[in-house]
């Protein structure tokens, strides 16, 4: 059996590749070309300068941008504990017959086209969109109210994104939890909420943190969500990265943005790893299609 | 006092989802509506705008290329991601938690960048953008879940089976072809679900990746939208819907169907 130590090296070296290929090397020529010049003609000359990056540091507009990316995340995170943990609770303790229709619920979100869900608020929320019709035709209003284009509705669609990323999780987290020991709680005389007090809620937090951070993370790269349902106001740093790279052709500047939000993800992804370990997201979304 | 506590987490959760799915339902609902707006008030039903939408030949296009690319994307992702999760499943290698970790790293970096990163490759090896571009990016985008998915499934078939093949005088082909390939099939299918639904929704990374040529349907539905939504496009939003939400359900039941046929075969 001289073959079996190879083995699983065998098995994984179309996916490394791929990965190594696609993603790894790509991402090296991100750094790499972010310390380009662009030339005033529009060509890409190679070079190793930070002028790039001091572009982005010395005008306040572009860290205000990056700020504003980032409290967007941190209140899109908020919005989906709050509105997260309960469902996901209930989920986890209801015991009716329906059971399995409900877990259907747990999925159908991911199943609904993501641009068909995003733009469905337009609808709701437009001067023509249900809100406003109603507001206008029972005569409380005379002109539509402006719902649409500003960060109020960028966040309802962020939310009504990532919000079932988070009830799985916490989901997932509870299923984990050894009902016995609530049990153990309540017959020891604590009563039902400070059973959940001191013992549920303790231990479903890997479960609230591991969704944390991939609703941060994927608010803090999304592109689509600000574009529709934001005004001129709400751009987002990927916005930014899709109208210098697109728009305007500037590669090296682009780049360099993609950098810096690449470093920051990373940093905090990292951190994360480090202190609370990655792993527990992964498990949520392996279980998905179930 | 434990009954309201109940109740009110109940309506609660009733509330979050209302408002969670109210704009799908609303976008259905006014696909009926036959008025030139796609907008209140309803003025009855009709199928007006499928129709239109069936004869809108950019889209049928655009169409034809999603499936396609979902179809090639599903499969290569699934062949090269199930023996990868063979790998990390069945195998102990030094380094093994780093690799995973490298392999499920698509998750966590914005697809914007995945999209510039790509591209920029591309400029660098001087070829034009095309759907072998957009290939390799959906695949690269769906590995990670197509990964988990079937690492998760494959955690219960236990070996067992396979060595009573091989003690049984099977050889290594034979016990892969009689033995494994069966009890993975669920997986395969779900991984390639997976990967297919993803690929078919995706629309940032692709929206880099794209030709004229080359747009998928979320594109073409972004490119669509000025600032009003047309009728045409709650249409195609509930044409997507449906087509979303039925195929997971298919194959959910397809593959139960699967899985009972396999054990009364087994008897």
């Amino acid at each position: 059996m001289k073959g079996k130590r190879s083995q699983p090296w065998v098995l994984l070296t179309p996916s490394l590749s791929v990965i190594f290929f696609f993603l790894v090397v790509p991402i090296g020529f991100i750094i790499v070309y972010s310390f380009w010049i662009r030339a005033a003609t529009g060509a890409d000359i190679p070079a190793f300068q930070l002028g790039n990056y001091k572009k982005f540091f010395v005008d306040f507009f572009y860290p205000s941008m990056l700020l504003r990316t980032l409290r967007i995340s941190l209140e899109c995170v908020a919005l989906c504990v709050v509105f997260g943990y309960i469902p996901a609770y209930f989920f986890y303790q209801t015991r009716t017959k329906y059971k399995p229709l409900l877990m259907l619920l747990l999925m159908l979100p991911f199943w609904i086209s993501y641009i068909i869900r995003t733009l469905s608020w337009i609808n709701i929320l437009g001067d023509s969109g249900l809100i406003n019709y109603f507001l206008l035709a029972s005569g409380i209003l005379s002109d539509p109210l402006r719902l649409l284009y500003n960060e109020a509705s960028v966040l309802m669609g962020l939310v009504q994104f990532l919000l079932p990323f988070m009830i799985l999780n916490i989901y997932v987290s509870l299923e984990g939890i050894d009902k016995s020991l609530h049990e153990a709680a309540r017959s020891l005389g604590c009563t039902e909420w400070q059973a959940f007090r001191e013992v549920t809620l303790p231990l479903s937090l890997p479960g609230v943190s591991a969704g944390c951070l991939l609703v941060f993370v994927l608010t803090a790269g999304s592109y689509i969500t600000p574009m529709i349902l934001g005004g001129p106001g709400n751009e987002m740093i990927a916005n930014l990265i899709f109208n210098r790279i697109i728009g305007t052709l500037d590669w090296p500047f682009g780049s360099a943005i993609s950098v810096i939000l690449l470093f920051l993800l990373g940093l905090i992804v990292y951190t994360y790893n480090r202190y609370l370990g990655i792993s527990q997201i992964f498990k949520s979304l392996g279980g998905r299609t179930d | 006092m434990k009954i309201s506590g109940w109740s009110l987490i109940r309506l609660y959760t009733i509330f979050v989802y209302i408002t969670m799915f109210a704009p799908i339902v609303v976008v259905i609902m006014l696909s009926f509506n036959p008025e030139e707006f796609g907008s209140f008030p309803m003025k009855g039903v009709s199928l007006r705008w499928f129709f239109r939408l069936a004869q809108n030949q950019p889209i049928i296009t655009a169409f034809k290329t999603s499936l396609i690319l979902g179809l090639i994307t599903s499969v290569i992702s699934t062949a090269i991601g199930i023996p990868a999760a063979m790998a990390f499943v069945r195998y102990d290698f030094p380094g093994k938690n780093t690799l995973n970790t490298l392999l499920l790293t698509p998750i966590m970096i914005p697809e914007v960048i995945l999209g510039v990163a790509l591209l920029i490759f591309l400029r660098w090896l001087q070829q034009p953008k095309s759907l072998l571009l957009l290939v390799i990016g959906h695949v690269v985008i769906t590995l990670p879940y197509v990964l988990l998915v079937v690492q998760a499934r494959l955690v219960g078939i236990q070996r067992v089976y396979e060595e009573a093949a091989m003690s049984l005088g099977a050889n290594a082909f034979q016990t892969f072809k009689e033995i494994t390939l069966p009890l993975l099939a669920p997986a395969i299918m779900a991984g390639m679900l997976f990967a297919f639904t993803i690929s078919f929704d995706d629309v940032t990374a692709t929206l880099f990746w794209a030709t004229a040529r080359t747009q998928t349907v979320p594109v073409k539905v972004l490119g669509m939208l000025r600032h009003h939504i047309s009728p045409e496009i709650n249409a195609l939003g509930t044409v997507m819907v449906i087509l979303t939400i039925s195929t997971p359900l298919l194959a959910g039941y397809l593959s139960r169907r699967f899985a009972r046929g396999l054990e009364s075969a087994k008897r």
